[in-house]
């Protein structure tokens, strides 16, 4: 791949610290609606976005292929025999689909998410994790706070396919007594029975864990991101800077300052902030002028982040795209073929600006209002991270000036709400020309570049 | 404030307090927690080294050192007797003084966090520095670490207790036997914190050195930081060793920054350092180099595996890069100036500070702390920033450590510290130091900016 300064002898396999020798298999272990396919989800959407080949596998999916109709909670009686078969052969299905994604496919870590209460299940599941040569660690919810468990149940089982046919009270009644089926042979991992086994225990919702074993650097970035996050209501807003002099001009990156609608639309965002009425507003930036003069604008404290700084445009930086197409149409033409990936001479690629913005979702995990104000490419990385994108949508993602994006945490994912401050600004989204072709001409390679002045 | 110094601040400083994510906004207290010989001091004093590398002004605060400030010689466990009521009155007296100090740290000279290293092995010592923090508005992390494993227990009396001011007049026999009743002294009245009991707490539980955690109620961003820490750290003997690439083309023409290659007495190190390297016989040695070609060069020539890591890239000089110091003094006379006054927070004009070289080899740090033998092969100011983390430098001894090329450093954990070898491979190189020179100020002649300037070609 060509990039500044890659070395062309060395293999993709080099470019990252090795995360992991051997996949990984995380498994969930916990009573219905504890929050096991929330960690689950959540989890492969934090490790794919840091690069690392996640994939879930619900057992509960399996099971709907399987038994078309969902019938009642007695589906899911111990001694229902039928059940049970169904059940273990979901199981081992989603099981073989792991090892299939592990071993055939390139991916690095499966999560397994299943109640997995037993020490029976458990056991099959290592015997099968050393078969093939994956290290397991389990992640455990444990949590008995009823109004916990109850506004689970209303946020994603009472949406779930298994009770379309139900009302609420129906639902509630039935997916109680599910649980109850559940809880006579609950094992739950134990510190001394399974003090040989990786494991994190998190307790009511994060309040307490045990971390048992951590074997290596993948483990100990799931643990610590695993008790980063929470699920307090709050929103996050993301937006740029104000239209800047050099956005007005065309010119990529630099340092400038507002221009006279930037200042305006600072001004707008105040006002809008102010009507949102949230509550503990956190404000970041940059420490690019553009979005400090922004935050500034707002009247209140701010915090400016290094790392939220835009794209380094290394040789290109300050240049028109005309003129990246004058004195660099080759490199214009990779960046085309991989925006991702591609790396400015002397600067950054999207992947580098990943790496750099993951302590700043950390801490965006950590907290609960915060309204980020940063610049295009960052805004598609971070937007990307809570929208599961991948890495070939993200650098064409959306994110026009002027306009605010309200991200809410919903059930499994994330409500967006976009809301255009209503001042005019440029437009400084390039889409993929149709041709990327290092031979291409001047016109094709400029097809999509926006008007400026 | 006029339109350059306004620049400058904006440059160096970016509003310093707002510069970085804020980390606390009020003090937060550390309280240790466990029998003698559980490693408290060990972790106090290397997540004091962390935190402050980070940025965090953090000092320890060690019970035992105030006991020994006030009963001159130490005679024999009976000090530490439960019914020895003299010596309870002194070490509670102790304990005030030390709360005292942390006051005076913290609402005097900026300090952020304080690491209270002491037992603190009962509810009712806890319950009083829970009170004093209460009062005070500071936040409370205890740290308590639990073992029994005999022999951690006794590997850890040998490295550490042996050597302490207590023990100068005992043999090694006599020691060890008098630590063990001390430990006994303690025994019968500890308390651990206990997870229904102590629920409202904010505490990491570490046990039998790391092999399971339980981490109750994180407060805030500092404590989860301090969590992970802790997390990832370990007591497996190891060694890391610190090098610069080869000597590069550019390094001859006295030219900083830039991706230029080895010249051929860097070649020649590589090899070299091959040689030194096989000849040191470490276990799983992995390697790890940055993006650089210089590093990777160097990396090649082991003929062994290696990992490349962008972090590890030297710090980028922004206009001044590929530039002779002569160059920058005769383009930017003030930058060049501005950067002698304050070289660790000094940012280069579309370039980085020392002290953003620091923010982005944190996770550097942290998967050396993970790791055991680790050979890093990466530039000067890199080195000196991984240097000053090991070594407990000052953000203003660390942008003059010396770091010259084809030397190798051999760092080996050992008691509370660092042991550091130097291995000099003998394949001559330019010197790349440049001094502090003794006039800093803007309207200082050239001669006197580039008096400390090393030669080249």
């Amino acid at each position: 791949m060509r990039g500044a300064s890659r070395s062309k002898n060395t293999q993709d396999l080099d470019k990252r610290v090795c995360m992991t020798n051997c996949p990984t298999l995380i498994v969930t272990v916990g009573l219905p609606a504890r929050g096991k396919t929330y960690i689950s989800k959540k989890l492969t959407r934090y490790l794919n976005w840091i690069d690392v080949p996640t994939k879930e596998f619900n057992v509960g999916q399996y099971r709907r292929e399987c038994v078309k109709i969902y019938k009642s909670f007695e589906f899911f009686r111990p001694d229902n025999e039928e059940g049970l078969k169904i059940r273990k052969q979901c199981a081992l299905a989603a099981l073989n689909d792991v090892r299939q994604f592990l071993t055939d496919e390139g991916g690095q870590v499966a999560v397994f998410d299943a109640t997995n209460t037993t020490r029976e299940r458990r056991e099959t599941i290592i015997r099968f994790a050393e078969q093939n040569g994956f290290k397991v660690f389990f992640v455990e919810s444990v949590c008995e706070d009823p109004d916990v468990i109850a506004e689970n149940i209303v946020q994603v089982k009472l949406g779930s396919p298994d009770y379309t046919h139900c009302n609420t009270e129906e639902a509630v009644a039935d997916f109680m007594k599910r649980i109850k089926c559940y809880e006579n042979s609950y094992q739950p991992l134990d510190e001394e029975l399974d003090r040989d086994l990786s494991f994190i225990k998190i307790i009511d919702v994060g309040r307490r864990y045990l971390v048992n074993r951590v074997q290596d650097h993948i483990q100990s970035r799931i643990v610590y991101y695993l008790m980063n996050i929470h699920i307090t209501p709050r929103s996050i807003y993301l937006c740029r800077h104000g239209e800047s002099d050099l956005n007005i001009k065309g010119r990529i990156g630099g340092d400038s300052g507002l221009s006279a609608r930037g200042k305006e639309f600072a001004k707008a965002l105040g006002q809008f902030i102010q009507s949102q009425n949230i509550r503990d507003l956190k404000v970041w930036t940059s420490q690019m002028k553009r979005t400090i003069q922004t935050a500034e604008a707002l009247g209140v404290q701010y915090e400016q982040w290094k790392a939220l700084n835009e794209i380094d445009a290394g040789v290109c930086e300050e240049l028109m795209y005309e003129e990246i197409q004058q004195r660099y149409p080759l490199e214009f033409a990779l960046r085309d073929q991989d925006k991702y990936r591609y790396r400015y001479p002397k600067g950054e690629s999207y992947e580098d600006l990943v790496q750099r913005l993951e302590p700043v979702i950390m801490e965006l995990e950590r907290q609960e209002n915060v309204l980020v104000i940063c610049h295009q490419a960052v805004m598609r990385c971070l937007l990307a991270y809570f929208l599961d994108k991948t890495a070939e949508e993200l650098p064409y993602l959306k994110c026009t000036l002027h306009t605010v994006l309200k991200l809410t945490p919903m059930a499994y994912g994330c409500k967006v709400e976009s809301v255009c401050l209503n001042v005019d600004a440029v437009n400084t989204h390039r889409d993929r020309p149709s041709n990327v072709n290092v031979h291409r001409t001047a016109e094709d390679a400029l097809q999509t570049v926006p008007p400026h002045f | 404030m006029d339109t350059f110094a306004k620049e400058f601040h904006r440059r160096t400083r970016c509003d310093s307090a707002a510069s970085r994510p804020q980390f606390t906004n009020c003090p937060t207290m550390i309280v240790m927690v466990g029998l003698p010989a559980r490693g408290k001091t060990y972790i106090s004093k290397k997540l004091t080294r962390y935190l402050n590398w980070i940025g965090v002004p953090t000092q320890v605060f060690n019970l035992g050192q105030y006991r020994r400030e006030v009963v001159q010689t130490y005679k024999n466990y009976e000090f530490f007797r439960p019914d020895n009521e003299e010596a309870m009155k002194i070490r509670r007296s102790c304990a005030t003084n030390a709360l005292k100090d942390i006051a005076n740290y913290f609402t005097k000279e900026q300090g952020q966090v304080a690491v209270f290293d002491a037992t603190n092995t009962t509810r009712e010592r806890r319950g009083v520095i829970i009170s004093f923090a209460k009062e005070r508005g500071y936040k409370v992390f205890f740290i308590e670490s639990v073992c029994d494993d005999l022999e951690i227990i006794e590997e850890n009396i040998m490295q550490v207790k042996l050597s302490s001011p207590d023990y100068e007049n005992y043999d090694k026999e006599e020691a060890l036997v008098d630590f063990l009743k001390r430990i006994d002294c303690y025994k019968l009245s500890y308390v651990p914190l206990d997870e229904e009991k102590d629920r409202h707490l904010s505490f990491i539980k570490i046990f039998n050195v790391g092999s399971r955690y339980l981490v109750n109620h994180v407060q805030d961003h500092i404590q989860s930081r301090i969590v992970y820490y802790l997390m990832n750290i370990h007591v497996t003997p190891r060694s890391i060793y610190l090098s610069r690439h080869g000597e590069s083309e550019l390094n001859l023409l006295g030219r900083i920054g830039g991706d230029s290659g080895l010249s051929s007495q860097g070649l020649k190190y590589a090899k070299a350092l091959a040689e030194f390297i096989r000849g040191q016989s470490i276990k799983d040695l992995k390697v790890w180099s940055s993006h650089m070609k210089r590093t990777i060069q160097t990396a090649e020539a082991l003929g062994v595996p290696y990992e490349q890591w962008k972090a590890l890239n030297e710090i980028d000089a922004g206009v001044c890069e590929e530039m002779m110091y002569e160059e920058i003094q005769a383009t930017h006379p003030e930058e060049f100036a501005l950067r002698d006054q304050d070289k660790y927070r000094y940012r280069y004009p579309k370039g980085e500070s020392y002290e953003d070289l620091v923010h982005r080899l944190e996770p550097v740090i942290m998967e050396l702390e993970r790791q055991e033998n680790v050979l890093v092969i990466c530039h000067q100011a890199v080195m000196r920033c991984l240097l000053a983390y090991f070594l407990d430098k000052s953000a203003d001894d660390l942008p003059y450590l010396k770091c010259p090329l084809h030397t190798v450093l051999k760092l080996t954990p050992l008691a509370y510290g660092c042991k550091v070898e130097s291995f000099y491979l003998n394949i001559q190189a330019v010197n790349t130091h440049r001094d502090r020179p003794p006039n800093v100020n803007i309207a200082r002649k050239t001669e006197e900016a580039l008096q400390t300037v090393p030669e080249h070609q």
